[in-house]
């Protein structure tokens, strides 16, 4: 007992010293990207890609929330435009409302003479910053509670999913006199603590604001997979009717990791929307919502990184591609999901993982690394086999 | 008040019947693989174009034939739906096999391939893959007939690829330098097309003050006849039996014998061969876009929640269900039977159009779902914990 | 309370129409080690099933402890002190052992808890104690999906103990098993039965013959008989449903 205790604390304090070693490289990322490459992009005379990296991180953020409910806990959401489009609404509207006392002008275009009930409370900041997490955590704790409870999951959880978001669609699109339908809500010309959004002053602050939010999610989504609701979070995606046999309810746990995961959402559809300068039901159509599943699929799935890195590259080829070939975008795109689906189920960072890494060895000239037991790499038979199989 | 809600039954009956031709090879491949073939709409779109490539094919054969063109499209559609449905499967579904999410995620992939495939797709671009075939896979059949091909298959994929992609581009490239826009021209574009109902569907019966078109007819009828196959096949021949004795049990089926791949293929190619159908009837209804098969991959889904897996009868249950309710609800035809109740009938006038309506049924099926979280007609016994 | 653990009273379950369990009644005391066999069919799983409350009973009903299991669902049922381990090993295979045992040894099993709560320092000593046992020490940190099929039972078995349940059910947990690893899985339950109540569902007669106190026989969804390994055995009913004929017996 008194060394199995000793050999507790000694690996506790390991894993800190990790920790620290783990926060101390993120800083120092978010920190170069934060102000180096705002800087670097200024240089190279491509400032415009500034805000595209801004935006982009936004969809990291939403990634992050993809990544907890598909990669870890396996359930395949094709609904996450909603929530970051409730999100890109909710700020769109307190920023519509800023000049107080002042009517959106699109409201009187449709002889709406006074502001909808539920619209009253986007005049305060404070509380549109709670609704933009808020809201699309509700709504995702809702129909993730009414469809977890009658055990429905797997493609029936996704189409369902999808459904309610053609459903939001239609309701956004249709609706011109409460959130001007297809239009949707414009922040450019809006004015935020008296500045215009669209203003390269407003911008570089929400650019900011970005890197750091996205620093936080990533912390927040480090923390809750790590610790032993990410272990249960895995054994639901391994066998959901075990979990049970253990005596946990697997439903407050994915309502739980929906809700949350909407909540990112919702967090970056409000970033998204003002570097964008506009929030309309088409961030609701069917492929958005699939691509984010794509970003994560490309980066890794269950790896946390591996979303980040998948949103940002993926985003970025697709800027790239469809502003040279709108033509082959589509094909591109329709491929990527095809092959990495088929030939790299673990995205980049699980292939950096297994094959990479041993290519990598094998390019340094070390041995191909052996998963194994360990009483098997003891085995002298095996060592000598293995000797002669490498020549 | 009683003829107007007959006519919003017939409509709602024949945008079922639209739904449940749609939903029908879903249901059957989804009950048997477990897969969501996020593509279905796209086959069915490429079923509409097919009828379209017919229509024109007829119209330069005269006025007689013209008629009984629908009848040869019907074919064509079902044939080139199923053997592009059998590529897919045997090229992407059957080595995702057990992982429905990533079929959807592959399947979703396809059908972005195929909505973009129908805009550019021109004279260069056939040649070029056809080339690029032939290349590729008969290089690759060569080599996996040499002696030692374990050894070379990766490199012979490495060196193949490029090789005859590059080969497929040039002469790609060599065929449109030489007839220029004749053959880059893609053949239909982006644009929506439109197939003309041959005139004898263009008219309609009149039932009083309601105009019966007969085309609603016509897609009745032959979602009649679509059920009615599919019900002789999956119940009186050798391979419908094989198909529902794969269904129930794969691994039991698998042991006796079965050749599940096979039925897997087959069942599949049936599957997409019913989307080309659905596709034919849907392009009798409205111009023919790349993005139609959007339109109706939700509400066919639905279709599939709502029915339950295992039997045909849940699927015309639920397609016809949720066709009346979007209907009755869409027009607003329920509510002179509610002017009893203002708040109620308030409600429904706010719901009474078609984005709304959806909105209000996809309330109703998550609220059904609530009770009947299989659907209407669950696989009952005992299963397998899966 | 009596000081059964568990009693079943006309425990019925038809799956449209057909009767897996039939007018089924069956008691156990607090502490006992009970074998049931049955040839194929006989409804071992489904008695199980129901137990878990995995199966609804269509009528009847099961008491455990004295309170009614009916319309619990599995976790409630878990919580109440029942664990189960599956006829095929169920583990976490991408969780390592370490994590699997971990997760069923928290004891605070709802979102927040689990949420917030970090594993104390007596549930590390509990895993690491318990990896020990079922001899998984040198493993306990690669994924569990690399394991063997008997280390996979053996650490579902570990899983069940982590729970530390007051009433165990354990489906054919020799199943595939080498003769050396049975003999170790009949030594481990033997031992948890010491300060367990189990049940054991299994077709190995060498491996009843060892654990064996009390023996159940099912049959058609209904105990058969009841008593010792040696009362059973000669038991002409039991040769009967297990033989088909009397006369080939001792064949």
């Amino acid at each position: 007992m008194i060394t199995d205790y000793s050999a507790v604390k000694s690996s506790s304090t390991m894993r800190r010293r990790s920790l620290l070693i783990e926060g101390a490289i993120v800083v120092a990322i978010a920190l170069l990207i934060l102000f180096g490459a705002p800087i670097l992009l200024t240089a190279i005379g491509q400032e415009f890609r500034i805000n595209m990296l801004g935006r982009f991180m936004t969809l990291a953020i939403a990634a992050l929330g993809v990544d907890l409910i598909w990669g870890y806990t396996g359930m395949l959401s094709l609904g996450h435009g909603i929530f970051f489009s409730l999100g890109g609404y909710a700020l769109a509207m307190f920023l519509q409302l800023q000049p107080e006392g002042e009517l959106p002008e699109f409201f009187t275009l449709y002889g709406v003479t006074e502001l909808p009930w539920f619209w009253q409370p986007f005049h305060s900041l404070p509380f549109t910053l709670a609704a933009l997490v808020c809201i699309p955590a509700l709504i995702a704790a809702l129909l993730g509670y009414l469809v977890f409870r009658n055990r429905i999951r797997g493609v029936y959880f996704s189409i369902l999913t999808q459904a309610s978001l053609i459903v939001f669609f239609n309701f956004f699109n249709s609706q011109q006199k409460l959130i001007n339908g297809t239009n949707g809500l414009k922040t450019d010309t809006t004015k935020i603590f008296g500045v215009y959004a669209g203003s390269d002053q407003v911008q570089s602050v929400f650019y900011a604001l970005t890197v750091i939010l996205l620093l936080l999610a990533y912390m927040l989504c480090r923390w809750l997979t790590s610790g032993r609701i990410g272990k249960l979070l895995v054994a639901i995606r391994d066998d959901e009717s075990r979990v049970r046999f253990s005596g946990y309810d697997p439903t407050g746990f994915k309502v739980l990791v929906f809700a949350v995961s909407a909540g990112l959402a919702g967090i970056a559809g409000a970033l998204y929307t003002v570097q964008s300068g506009i929030i309309s039901p088409k961030t609701m159509d069917i492929a958005f919502s699939i691509e984010m599943v794509i970003w994560v699929a490309v980066g890794g799935r269950a790896s946390l990184v591996g979303a980040i890195l998948g949103a940002l590259t993926v985003n970025f080829a697709k800027s790239i591609l469809s502003e040279q070939f709108p033509e082959i975008w589509l094909f591109f795109q329709g491929a990527l999901f095809l092959v990495v689906v088929t030939v790299l189920p673990g995205g980049f960072v699980g292939w950096l993982r297994t094959e990479g890494q041993d290519l990598f060895r094998s390019l340094i000239g070390r041995p191909r690394r052996v998963m194994t037991y360990p009483s098997l790499a003891e085995d002298p038979e095996v060592e000598y086999e293995r000797q002669n199989l490498r020549n | 008040m009683l003829t107007s809600l007959l006519d919003g039954l017939f409509d709602g009956i024949s945008i079922g019947s639209v739904l449940l031709l749609a939903a029908l090879g879903l249901a059957i491949v989804f009950g048997l693989m477990g897969v969501i073939n996020m593509a279905h709409g796209e086959l069915m779109m490429i079923g509409a174009y097919t009828t379209f490539v017919v229509q024109n094919a007829f119209k330069s054969f005269g006025k007689p034939w013209f008629g009984a063109y629908i009848f040869v499209a019907l074919i064509c559609a079902f044939l080139v739906t199923a053997l592009l449905g059998l590529v897919l499967e045997r090229g992407v579904i059957r080595h995702l096999y057990g992982r429905p999410l990533e079929t959807l995620l592959a399947t979703w992939g396809v059908s972005l391939i195929l909505r973009q495939f129908v805009r550019s797709v021109s004279w260069v671009m056939v040649l070029g893959l056809g080339v690029f075939c032939v290349l590729y896979f008969g290089a690759m059949t060569i080599i996996s007939r040499m002696p030692n091909v374990e050894k070379i298959r990766g490199w012979a994929r490495i060196v193949l690829l490029p090789l005859s992609a590059g080969i497929a581009w040039a002469a790609g490239s060599m065929l449109g330098q030489t007839y220029q826009l004749a053959a880059t021209k893609p053949w239909f574009g982006a644009q929506n097309v439109d197939v003309t109902a041959p005139g004898w569907l263009r008219k309609g019966i009149k039932l009083g003050t309601y105009q019966l078109p007969y085309v609603r007819l016509f897609i009745l009828v032959l979602t009649i006849v679509c059920i009615i196959g599919m019900y002789m096949f999956l119940q009186r021949s050798a391979w419908g039996l094989r198909i529902r004795a794969v269904t129930q049990n794969r691994s039991m089926s698998a042991c006796l014998g079965i050749p599940t791949k096979r039925v897997d293929a087959l069942t599949f190619a049936i599957g997409s061969g019913l989307a080309g159908v659905a596709g034919c009837a849907v392009s009798l209804l409205g111009s023919v876009g790349p993005n139609t098969g959007q339109n109706y991959i939700v509400d066919t889904f639905m279709v599939v929640v709502v029915g339950g897996v295992g039997k045909l009868v849940g699927s015309i249950v639920a397609a016809m269900a949720i066709g009346i309710a979007n209907y009755m609800i869409g027009a607003n035809a329920l509510s002179p039977l509610v002017s009893w109740f203002p708040q109620l009938a308030g409600i429904l006038e706010f719901f009474a159009n078609a984005s709304m309506a959806k909105v209000l049924v996809f309330a109703l099926i998550v609220t059904f779902l609530q009770f009947r979280p299989a659907g209407i007609f669950p696989q009952k016994g005992r299963m397998v914990d899966a | 309370m009596s000081d059964k653990i568990l009693e079943i009273e006309n425990l019925t379950v038809s799956f449209e129409g057909f009767k897996a369990l039939n007018q089924l009644n069956f008691n156990m005391d607090t502490g006992e080690l009970r074998v049931i066999i049955g040839p194929n069919g006989a409804g071992k799983t489904t008695f199980l099933d129901v137990i878990t409350g995995k199966v609804q009973p269509t009528t009847g009903r099961a008491l455990f402890k004295g309170k009614n299991l009916r319309s619990r669902s599995e976790h409630h049922i878990s919580r109440l002190g029942i664990g189960r381990k599956f006829q095929t090993p169920r583990v976490y295979l991408q969780l390592t052992p370490r994590e699997n045992l971990d997760l069923s040894c928290n004891r605070h099993k709802n979102v927040v808890a689990t949420l917030l709560g970090r594993p104390s320092k007596a549930e590390h000593r509990t895993v690491a104690g318990l990896l020990e046992t079922i001899g998984l020490t040198t493993k306990a940190d690669i994924p569990a999906a690399l394991l063997s099929h008997g280390e996979k039972q053996r650490l579902e078995i570990g899983m069940l103990v982590a729970q530390s349940p007051d009433l165990l059910l354990v489906d054919e947990p020799v199943a595939g098993l080498t003769d050396e690893e049975t003999e170790n899985v009949g030594n481990l339950l033997l031992t948890l039965a010491e300060s367990h109540s189990i049940i054991v569902i299994e077709h190995d007669m060498e491996f009843v013959r060892q654990i064996a106190r009390q023996v159940t026989v099912l049959h058609q969804g209904s105990v058969l008989c009841e008593g010792s390994m040696d009362e059973v055995q000669n038991n002409p009913q039991v040769i009967e449903v297990y033989l088909g004929q009397p006369e080939e017996g001792d064949g």
